[in-house]
């Protein structure tokens, strides 16, 4: 057993409203730069939809993540020397037309135009060329599935959906849709650091951050295309790539990362998780419906004594099993078995795990989907029973989150259902009845469980929601300086300008 | 001194001090500027269709030279039979015209391409047309000189080994025609702002990428993570550890007040 800590993050999906706060907040952190503009490391999706940069599911043009060959684990993308002679020209690697091209307004025409019958405008400039453009794209161009005929339908998670189902999404009355705020998943079987023919990107094995060296970075820009999510980034002015940082600087002084920290629906959590990495290569390549279960399987226990000891013996403080103990993510993932990976088969083993969102409660009465005529006390248990008839189609969320396995998801929903119901009774009708009592047996969990799960979703402190282990970054600088020396020396020095080199 | 020793004996030390040390200095103190530089982003067709070409032409080209260059006998050998010297000046022909036909295009992708205009330095206008003038150079020896893989033995293969070998011989190129001498001298500049532009690229292929590990996993404290296990009150390991609980009777580690 090979233990390691891993700071890792939880989505809770029905939680989120798509308020792009969490985007905003890292933009105007992170990628307020030149070249950066297009960029968003965190971004919010509209579900069923293509996402950003557009239809980044479609392996079959990005090459992102592994895939098993003859039994090994490949990259997608190339082989070693395949990585190497496509140096010059990389034919997977998305283009800014797939992000969109980034834009500003010529504002001081407002101020500027000359006297004229009609009110001058201010036209839209490329922040590339700084020429006028016509605004094709956009950050969520379909936001709210705005444009879904031509975004929602070519979602790729629709495979396996009955076409009538699917016909919905035209359908205004009838539509359904969830967010789907995404960052760098900070893999434990990372593929774009596979992918870097410098080797520029690495993972830290302290947190599991996982970064590029900008100064070891050449622009080869394979992690771009080797990323299935298309979480890192070309920074087309400097020549180098650039991903989410999972705010280490914030970490490292105890402050959650500024997505989190801003998020209105406190949809977010973070805490350490302890992992076993020794079962990352057997994890990465089991059969693609056992994904899910075999990354868990590499999550352990930090009460086991065990996992503890072998803990302290990497060299683990006490501070952080503790960090790892008291984790919200290690509650939903692995206690309560809420939270998934998005696409666990691109075997990167992601670090980042959602809980699934749970329909409308009130659907259409015709196809067999949830009757309205029920008493409201009803259609719980109708939706509890026929989750196959949900308006978000159980074939689609498991095509997200379970590699297309319903029985993953299956579960999960049904004791989110569970924990709806039993409080809606009880803080609805104040008594806890025999059918209710049933159905949480039903859905695999007790009353306990219940509180517990919505304490954490509905009441949480933000000391709850985050914890974020004492990184000690006072001690670090022994590593490579002696600390009175550093002391002395901050401060002093030569610092490179982040420009283009020639 | 005359303009031959000046520009085939002198310049080229000049040009390979630059390139020693500059690039070795640009390498380890300014790491961030040194990139491919790659604007696939910004464009891809017009990409494929130059940078591939040029790349791979280039690198086989330069690779026939090297080898002129380290096997001349194997060179001459091979010239030996005629239908064999036809087949590598033709191939080695096609070649500079496949590179040439990828530079041009390289070259009108960036003056014509708004977005690539707009991350264009004057550097990398600077050596696209160093390089297009090493290949027309390249390609009008071929065709007006023949057969430069016949001679190149006898009159490049010594002149560069008398450079490298610091005992320069300048006069051997002295009486070549014009054409010729501005191709080498094309060379000995293109090595001289080798440094100074993306050129520098070319030393950072990554041929390391055959055989480092798929996974980088990097310890912030490994030095630290390898001393011994701290006792299960200690928040995290240091190696003053003894010595403070040692001082605690005395007030601490910095005496007490």
């Amino acid at each position: 057993m090979n233990v390691r800590a891993h700071v890792s993050m939880t989505f809770h999906l029905d939680k989120c409203i798509g308020c792009h706060t969490c985007s905003v907040a890292c933009k105007n952190l992170w990628t307020d730069r030149k070249g950066t503009e297009y960029m968003w490391w965190n971004n919010v999706e509209t579900r069923p939809g293509t996402g950003y940069p557009t239809g980044w599911e479609d392996q079959e043009r990005f090459k992102g993540g592994w895939e098993k060959k003859n039994g090994q684990l490949e990259l997608r993308l190339h082989s070693r020397a395949r990585g190497l002679t496509n140096l010059f020209y990389n034919p997977a690697l998305p283009e800014l037309d797939d992000y969109y091209e980034p834009f500003t307004f010529d504002y001081q025409n407002l101020f500027n135009a000359p006297e004229g019958d009609d009110q001058p405008v201010a036209r839209p400039i490329s922040m590339i060329t700084g020429e006028p453009m016509n605004l094709e794209a956009g950050p969520n161009w379909d936001d709210d599935l705005g444009g879904s005929n031509l975004y929602a339908q070519n979602d790729p998670n629709w495979a396996g959906v009955a076409p009538e189902i699917q016909a919905q999404m035209a359908e205004i009355e009838r539509v359904a849709f969830n967010y789907m705020p995404r960052i760098c998943n900070h893999c434990l079987n990372p593929a774009c650091v596979a992918a870097c023919p410098s080797g520029a990107i690495y993972k830290r094995a302290e947190d599991g951050v996982v970064l590029v060296n900008e100064n070891k970075c050449k622009g080869w820009r394979m992690c771009v295309a080797a990323c299935p999510y298309k979480k890192v980034y070309y920074n087309w002015a400097t020549g180098k790539s650039e991903k989410c940082i999972l705010c280490f600087p914030r970490l490292e002084t105890g402050q959650a990362p500024a997505c989190f920290h801003s998020c209105v629906g406190r949809i977010r959590y973070l805490g350490v998780i302890l992992y076993d990495a020794d079962r990352i290569a057997t994890a990465a390549k089991a059969e693609t419906q056992e994904l899910v279960q075999a990354q868990l399987d590499a999550i352990l226990d930090p009460f086991d004594p065990a996992v503890m000891a072998a803990a302290r013996a990497n060299g683990l403080g006490e501070d952080w099993i503790k960090a790892a103990q008291a984790s919200p993510v290690y509650k939903f993932v692995k206690v309560w078995k809420l939270a998934l990976p998005l696409h666990p088969e691109y075997r990167t083993m992601a670090m980042l795990f959602y809980i699934p969102p749970l329909s409308p409660i009130v659907s259409t009465i015709e196809e067999g989907l949830v009757k309205l005529e029920l008493p409201p006390e009803q259609i719980d248990f109708e939706l509890f029973n026929h989750l196959q008839k949900a308006r978000l189609p159980l074939e689609y969320l498991a095509n997200l989150f379970a590699a297309g396995n319903v029985e993953v998801v299956k579960p999960i929903l049904r004791k989110l259902l569970a924990v709806r119901i039993y409080k809606r009774r009880q803080s609805v009708e104040g008594t806890i009845d025999q059918a209710t009592l049933q159905l949480v047996e039903a859905a695999g969990t007790t009353p306990e469980e219940i509180e517990a799960i919505y304490q954490l979703t509905a009441k949480p402190t933000l000391q709850e929601r985050f914890v974020v282990p004492p990184y000690h970054r006072e001690m670090a600088v022994e590593v490579w300086n002696d600390p009175l020396a550093h002391k002395g020396e901050t401060g002093v020095g030569f610092l490179e300008l982040p420009v283009r080199g020639d | 001194m005359n303009w031959n020793i000046l520009l085939f004996q002198v310049f080229p030390y000049v040009a390979l001090a630059l390139l020693v040390i500059v690039s070795f200095q640009r390498m380890r103190g300014k790491p961030f500027s040194v990139s491919s530089l790659s604007s696939q982003l910004l464009e891809r067709r017009l990409l494929f269709f130059g940078s591939v070409p040029f790349h791979w032409g280039v690198l086989i080209i330069l690779l026939g030279h090297l080898l002129a260059l380290l096997v001349p006998q194997g060179l001459l050998l091979w010239n030996a039979v005629p239908i064999r010297l036809y087949l590598l000046e033709i191939s080695g022909l096609a070649l500079a015209l496949w590179t040439l036909g990828g530079l041009l295009v390289l070259l009108y992708r960036r003056l014509s391409n708004r977005r690539v205009l707009a991350v264009t330095r004057p550097t990398d206008v600077i050596v696209l047309l160093l390089l297009l003038v090493s290949i027309l150079t390249g390609i009008l020896t071929a065709v007006m000189y023949r057969y430069g893989s016949y001679w190149f033995p006898s009159v490049f293969t010594p002149y560069l080994w008398s450079i490298l070998t610091l005992r320069p011989r300048p006069e051997l190129v002295a009486d070549l025609p014009f054409w010729i001498q501005l191709h080498v001298f094309n060379f000995w500049v293109l090595l001289a702002v080798f440094p100074f532009t993306r050129l520098i690229h070319i030393i950072t292929v990554p041929l390391g990428y055959l055989w480092r590990p798929w996974q980088l996993v990097i310890w912030v404290r490994k030095p630290r993570r390898l001393q011994p296990v701290p006792p299960v009150a200690q928040p995290y390991p240091t190696t003053s550890a003894k010595p403070q609980a040692a001082l605690q009777d005395k007030g601490g580690a910095y005496g007490s007040d």
